[in-house]
């Protein structure tokens, strides 16, 4: 599926199905399935690398289980730093390392290297401070049972995050639905391109406002399946 | 069992030094209930987080069965910890695991197989009175069976000590006996060694066989418990005695009017007695003796370790003189006579 897609040359796509005559509501709901598909994939590919960086962020600050002083503040001032350039700068800056990667910086699939390596650092803040939230006294009583380090991460510190961290997950995808339209601007597929090249370039004020609704929807849609996850999990334990 | 040599600890926080810990000497026995009491910022915490080295001592060294733990490598330190259970205040239990999965959590770090640590959990939750709350989340508990589930995890790995960082602070006096009950039954039928820091006098009394003083980073006074509750050493002592006595005497009894009637005269004691004397007929030997009248007006008895203790407040009613010999007869027998102001 994920290749049928990728076939499909955006630009070809839009001129031929959003033309004078374009079926609107099929555009529309490619285009949204776009989005969710880039959404959903850098959510995935964020946490992947994000999670292990707050737990290093976490657990090799002064006096945790891990402390390593120099480790802790190189990863800090990397993460600073790209937390710091906004994200339409570094669509452009990555647009090289796009095509190395991607093979083209337009598109879809495309997108997902920006989207993901903008959602990286704010998924590793974000899930450091859910690790944080974490009383201390749990960590010293894995410490008194004999715990080493790797046991306190995957029996103490992962597991009492995870409600926390779920949540972070919806905050996490709401932004990238953001970002997506961003990318999208500058001809990465989804939403943002279809509001963007028609809505705006072409005058097709009602695809404009379209794209606002669905984005609305998908964004609330995200918000409540992430609450309720995190709920799901919270009052399992209850 | 341990040995504590002079021990200090020196904080290093944000450029200032502050010395928790100075020059404590401490033995605690094999198969005793050891107390370690002192008031807020004493340095109690620390005591006992050095004894499992969570926290580094800046100087002295801790023997466990006759191991140097301050100079133990990591490995063999988390071997160690293995065999130490710790309670805590806050109870510390894993809220993403069921009360059963809580108490296997200590086995899993042991690495004790699937099989054997499941039925282990089992006795456990038996030996505490919660197996039916096995299934449980920590968050449906009481702070009371919260503690249980924290004793039953701290002895899964069958420690040779248990130490108890005021392990019923947070718990309401009757869950505290509780508590106090399983911690002295699990003393006697395991034999296990327990050292547990508490700042409250009740809990040295319910329960300990041998206390500590710490005051101001120093141990002040070591001592079994009924000594200490009979004869304190130290200021400090004293008044941890004084928080579990009721001395208040009521007002009314406080001014009531005296008789004074010629050569007959009243005096308002407070007698303290500790130990067999409680049992003993004293008064009555005593009011046999001499010619005085007493009137019991206020009196308060409690047990050390199944020894009674307390004090009695009572009017003596006589000569001067007969007052005085009947005084002195009652201080030669071992209790301590303070005469109050009846003004
Ligand atoms: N990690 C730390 N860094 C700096 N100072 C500390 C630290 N832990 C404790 N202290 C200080 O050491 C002293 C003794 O603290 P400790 O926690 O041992 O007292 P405590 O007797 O257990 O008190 P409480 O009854 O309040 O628990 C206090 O002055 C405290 O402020
Ligand atoms: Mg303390």
């Amino acid at each position: 599926m994920i290749e049928a897609i990728t076939a499909i040359d955006i630009n070809t796509f839009l001129n031929s199905s959003l033309g004078e005559n374009a079926w609107i509501p099929g555009a529309v709901l490619f285009a949204t399935w776009e989005t969710i598909y880039m959404v959903f994939i850098s959510t995935a590919v964020s946490y992947i690398v994000g999670l292990p960086l707050a737990l290093i962020l976490v657990t090799t600050e002064k006096g945790h289980i891990l402390e390593n002083q120099r480790i802790n503040d190189v990863l800090g001032a990397i993460v600073n730093a790209f937390r710091s350039i906004p994200f339409i700068i570094l669509l452009i800056l990555l647009i090289p390392l796009t095509r190395i990667i991607v093979g083209t910086s337009i598109g879809t699939v495309a997108s997902i290297v920006p989207l993901s390596i903008a959602a990286i650092p704010f998924v590793a803040r974000l899930v450091e401070t859910s690790i944080k939230e974490i009383d201390w006294g749990l960590i010293e009583a894995a410490l008194s049972m004999g715990a080493n380090a790797w046991q306190i991460i995957r029996k103490v510190l992962i597991p009492e995050a995870v409600p926390s961290i779920v949540l972070g997950v919806a905050i996490t995808a709401i932004n990238l639905v953001g970002y997506s339209a961003m990318a999208g601007i500058l001809g990465g597929g989804g939403l943002g391109t279809l509001a963007y090249y028609h809505g705006y370039m072409r005058y097709q004020t009602g695809v404009m406002w379209i794209t606002v609704i669905v984005l609305l929807i998908l964004v609330q849609l995200i918000q409540v399946l992430g609450t309720r996850w995190s709920n799901q999990v919270v009052s399992k334990r209850r | 069992m341990i040995q504590i040599n002079d021990l200090s600890k020196i904080y290093n926080g944000g450029g200032q030094e502050v010395m928790a810990l100075k020059e404590v000497n401490l033995t605690v026995n094999q198969g005793e209930i050891f107390g370690i009491i002192g008031l807020s910022g004493a340095g109690k915490s620390t005591l006992i987080r050095c004894i499992n080295m969570l926290e580094e001592p800046t100087t002295g060294n801790i023997l466990i069965n006759g191991q140097d733990v301050t100079l133990m490598n990591k490995q063999e330190l988390r071997r160690l910890r293995q065999k130490i259970g710790m309670i805590f205040q806050h109870f510390n239990l894993l809220s993403s695991r069921t009360v059963f999965d809580n108490v296997m959590f200590p086995l899993e770090i042991a690495g004790v197989p699937e099989k054997k640590a499941r039925q282990k959990v089992g006795e456990l939750l038996e030996l505490v009175g919660l197996s039916d709350k096995a299934r449980v989340y920590p968050e449906q508990l009481s702070g009371g069976q919260k503690q249980r589930v924290g004793i039953a995890r701290a002895l899964a790995n069958e420690p040779v000590l248990l130490l108890s960082d005021e392990a019923t602070s947070a718990l309401d006096p009757q869950t505290t006996r509780s508590i106090l009950k399983l911690l002295k039954d699990i003393n006697y039928q395991l034999g296990l060694t327990i050292l547990l820091i508490t700042h409250d006098m009740n809990v040295i009394k319910d329960a300990c066989d041998r206390v500590a003083v710490i005051d101001n980073s120093r141990i002040v006074e070591v001592g079994d418990v009924l000594s200490i509750f009979s004869n304190p050493g130290t200021p400090t002592s004293r008044s941890f005695i004084n928080t579990i006595i009721n001395k208040e005497i009521p007002e009314e009894i406080l001014h009531r009017s005296i008789v004074d009637n010629g050569s007959i005269v009243s005096r308002l004691l407070r007698v303290s007695f500790i130990g067999a004397s409680a049992g003993e007929p004293l008064m009555s030997t005593m009011l046999q003796k001499y010619n005085v009248k007493a009137n019991i007006l206020y009196g308060n008895i409690d047990r050390v370790k199944d020894t009674p203790f307390g004090n009695l407040t009572l009017e003596l009613i006589g000569t001067l003189e007969l007052i005085n010999q009947a005084m002195d007869f009652l201080r030669e027998n071992g209790l301590e006579i303070e005469v109050l102001e009846n003004d």
